[in-house]
């Protein structure tokens, strides 16, 4: 059994807490007591049916102003997977909790609600999903009760859509026509629409391919800390120095020739070991710790890789960021802390070339800052090198975090273009 | 060339993240302390730990906030197992608190010192100047912790503000405090109650011997099984009668409800769970129960 992590989008009411109250009840991840609450508040709000929506919305002020306002993470497996739901809410001001949620997740479901077709809201999300490349993509279109079960609304829906995602990275593209709160086409296949050939919502998300999705090319290895025992009565291990880290690309085995970075150094892998034992092979996401044959002076924030196949030692950077914060705005000559891998260094906005419409695509050059939600392409200068690749070839080689070092908020998200 | 198949399983993938998560917080923070409570979350997560920095011992010292309502064999295991791991544990004393004031404690037959462990805690992390505090937590458990951070933020008085979190993204974590503030870490934030289970199996975990089916004299309110101890205020209409029970989880004798179960080995617990329909929160611990919005604030205070 794996883990699929999947984001969930929608606009407000198209659906998306009666779908994930759907798929943790089909698959019993929900509980009597649970249902009992959910039933008792159904019922204290005067609503006939028991909303499953209240299954998800979290925090007090939510459930106040009867909204979702930020990331939840929800929990439900099936024998074939385990699944974590990144549950995003929709709104336009939430642009920052997309983006947050999309970054881990494998696969992305957006709702689009089958009267009313791709919205404006539908497009940003796919936008978002595209940026932040997510390598799977469902459209759902939901409510297909209130459309007759249509077809030709399914196929115009569809077609609106496809055009617009043509325009964007977009890999992997599924649609499926639901009904969240009847049932249709979640779990199982609906005899309401026998003329959807697909499979449902649930089956695509048991078996959807993601294994590949990483990747498993190019050798990463962001040292994180480095282990030294000293400890002065266990001499089987008073000399042992191993570096500690989670691997982010590439297949790493004992023996291979690897590069060190920043000196550029080379040496071989004597050993990769846990505390289960040395293993064969490491990839991502495996944490283990590395140790080599020759002694070289290597610290947390290091990289290593491979002697023909190297990371971009960047101080300049050209990256796409994603602005989270209403404390203050990006603009150019901004000093912000950036995290990349588990390198920590300053960096100075040089210039913000465009702002995006995240609706219309359109690029604002005139742009001036950075608003909170808004998404613009920057040069920054860094204080020292980043080993960093493409995003679109590795995200976690590519993606970085902005802190502002007054309040120390994380205020933007970046992703890496033309590391090459 | 066959292509390999690079299929990671669900238990590989969520300890590789914890202990990830364990290693950002000893490169980046200088004084961190990891919470053990004795419970099944807490010894997963120091068995992270011991893996996390292998073969050096566990980087931080341990601590333990003890209501003095705690289950004897739970407080027995407590010592044991840190003192196999050579770790240093600190006792931070609910009782201490009430000797000096910092708390009062409840009256009644419902009173519990669930509330009062939350200065407790928050005045030795403030005594011990830690910055980063490991708990145990797991979004699954209850929906305001669905919302959590993997690195809460906490201010000088120790309080969360869920509306106010920090954005996390990819597996960049944000270990920025100014002094005074410190961050709660929760490195199994994605793990369930099922998968915790499937680890101790796993990795043939020992845990305290309440877990498992045994014959204990109990007595029921709310729909709750609790047990007879001294610390438990029990009324003459809630008669005492023997029943064979185990605990889902280990919290204070006077608010965690034992469950009707003959499960006697870890594999047997969990076909159980696998076929329960009560969440462990609900069954078996009355301070949640208080009222919906429960856990929301008393996190909001600096609750675990
Ligand atoms: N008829 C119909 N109503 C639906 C369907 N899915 C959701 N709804 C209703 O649409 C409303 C909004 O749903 P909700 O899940 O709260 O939307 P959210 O804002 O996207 O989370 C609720 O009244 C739901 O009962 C569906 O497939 N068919």
């Amino acid at each position: 059994m794996d883990i699929l992590r999947f984001a969930t989008a929608g606009s407000v009411d198209d659906g998306k807490s009666t779908l994930i109250g759907r798929l943790l009840f089909d698959s019993k991840a929900i509980f009597e007591d649970q249902l009992e609450a959910v039933e008792r508040t159904s019922r204290d709000r005067g609503t006939e049916y028991t909303d499953l929506s209240l299954l998800t919305d979290g925090l007090r002020a939510e459930r106040e102003q009867g909204i979702t306002i930020d990331v939840a993470y929800r929990y439900f497996a099936t024998p074939r997977r385990k699944f974590i739901i990144a549950d995003t809410p929709g709104h336009i001001q939430y642009t920052r909790n997309m983006v947050t949620g999309a970054s881990t997740a494998d696969l992305a479901i957006i709702l689009i609600d089958a009267r009313k077709g791709v919205l404006e809201q539908s497009r940003r999300h796919a936008f978002l999903t595209s940026l932040l490349r997510v390598p799977h993509l469902v459209l759902a279109v939901n409510k297909m009760d209130l459309v007759d079960y249509s077809e030709e609304r399914f196929e115009e829906i569809r077609e609106e859509f496809s055009a617009f995602a043509s325009k964007l990275n977009v890999g992997d593209l599924t649609f499926i026509p639901i009904s969240a709160l009847n049932g249709d086409n979640v779990v199982s296949r609906s005899e309401n629409m026998p003329w959807y050939l697909g499979t449902s919502l649930l089956h695509h998300l048991e078996n959807v391919h993601i294994a590949s999705d990483r990747n498993l090319t190019d050798v990463r290895f962001p040292v994180q800390y480095v282990i030294r025992p000293q400890r002065a009565t266990d001499h089987a291990f008073h000399d042992y120095r191993g570096y500690a880290g989670q691997v982010a690309g590439g297949v790493l085995k004992p023996g291979d020739e690897v590069v060190h970075l920043p000196s550029g150094l080379t040496t071989r892998i004597s050993s990769i070991d846990t505390y289960d034992g040395p293993v064969e092979e490491a990839f991502a996401p495996m944490s283990v710790t590395l140790r080599f044959e020759d002694d070289i002076d290597i610290s947390r924030g290091d990289m290593i890789a491979r002697p023909n196949n190297q990371p971009q030692a960047a101080q300049e950077l050209e990256a796409m960021v994603c602005w989270m914060t209403d404390i203050r705005k990006l603009t150019p000559r901004s000093k912000l802390t950036i995290k990349h891998t588990t390198r920590t260094a300053r960096a100075l906005v040089r210039d913000l070339h465009y702002r995006l419409d995240v609706n219309t695509l359109h690029r604002d050059e005139e742009a001036t800052s950075l608003s909170l939600n808004e998404i613009g392409r920057v040069s920054l200068r860094v204080t020292q090198p980043l080993f960093v690749d493409d995003y679109s070839r590795n995200r976690l080689t590519g993606g970085f975090i902005l802190i502002d070092e007054a309040t120390n908020s994380t205020v933007g998200a970046g992703m890496i273009l033309d590391a090459s | 060339m066959l292509q390999r198949d690079y299929t990671t399983s669900q238990l590989d993938v969520l300890e590789a993240e914890a202990i990830h998560i364990m290693r950002e917080v000893a490169a980046e923070f200088e004084r961190p302390c990891l919470l053990f409570s004795g419970g099944k979350d807490s010894i997963v997560m120091l068995r992270i730990a011991e893996k996390a920095f292998w073969p050096a011992p566990i980087p931080f010292p341990l601590m333990h906030v003890d209501t003095g309502h705690n289950f004897d064999e739970v407080i027995e295991f407590r010592d044991r197992r840190s003192a196999e791991l050579g770790a240093r544990l600190i006792v931070a004393s609910v009782q201490d608190s009430i000797d000096q004031g910092r708390v009062v404690e409840e009256t009644g037959r419902r009173a519990s010192r669930n509330r009062l462990q939350t200065t407790t805690l928050l005045d030795a992390i403030e005594e011990h100047a830690f910055d980063a505090v490991f708990g145990g937590a797991r979004r699954d458990e209850e929906k305001a912790r669905a919302k959590e951070r993997v690195f809460s933020f906490r201010d000088e008085f120790g309080q969360w503000d869920p509306k106010n979190q920090r954005p996390e993204l990819w597996n960049l974590y944000n270990a920025r405090i100014r002094k005074g503030e410190h961050i709660r870490v929760f490195p199994l934030s994605n793990w369930t109650e099922l998968d915790v289970w499937d680890y101790i199996r796993r990795e043939g975990i020992e845990i305290p011997s309440i877990y498992f089916a045994h014959t204990r004299k109990v007595f029921e309110r709310d729909g709750m099984l609790l047990p007879d101890a001294d610390v438990v205020q029990r009324g003459d209409d809630e008669p005492l009668f023997e029943a064979v029970v185990r605990y889902r989880t280990v919290g204070d004798m006077t608010c965690t409800g034992a469950v009707q179960s003959t499960a006697a080995t870890v594999e047997e617990i969990i076909e159980e769970i696998a076929a329960t329909r009560i969440t462990e929160r609900g069954a078996t611990r009355a301070d949640d129960r208080s009222s919906e919005a429960a856990m929301e604030d008393r996190k909001r205070e600096g609750y675990f």
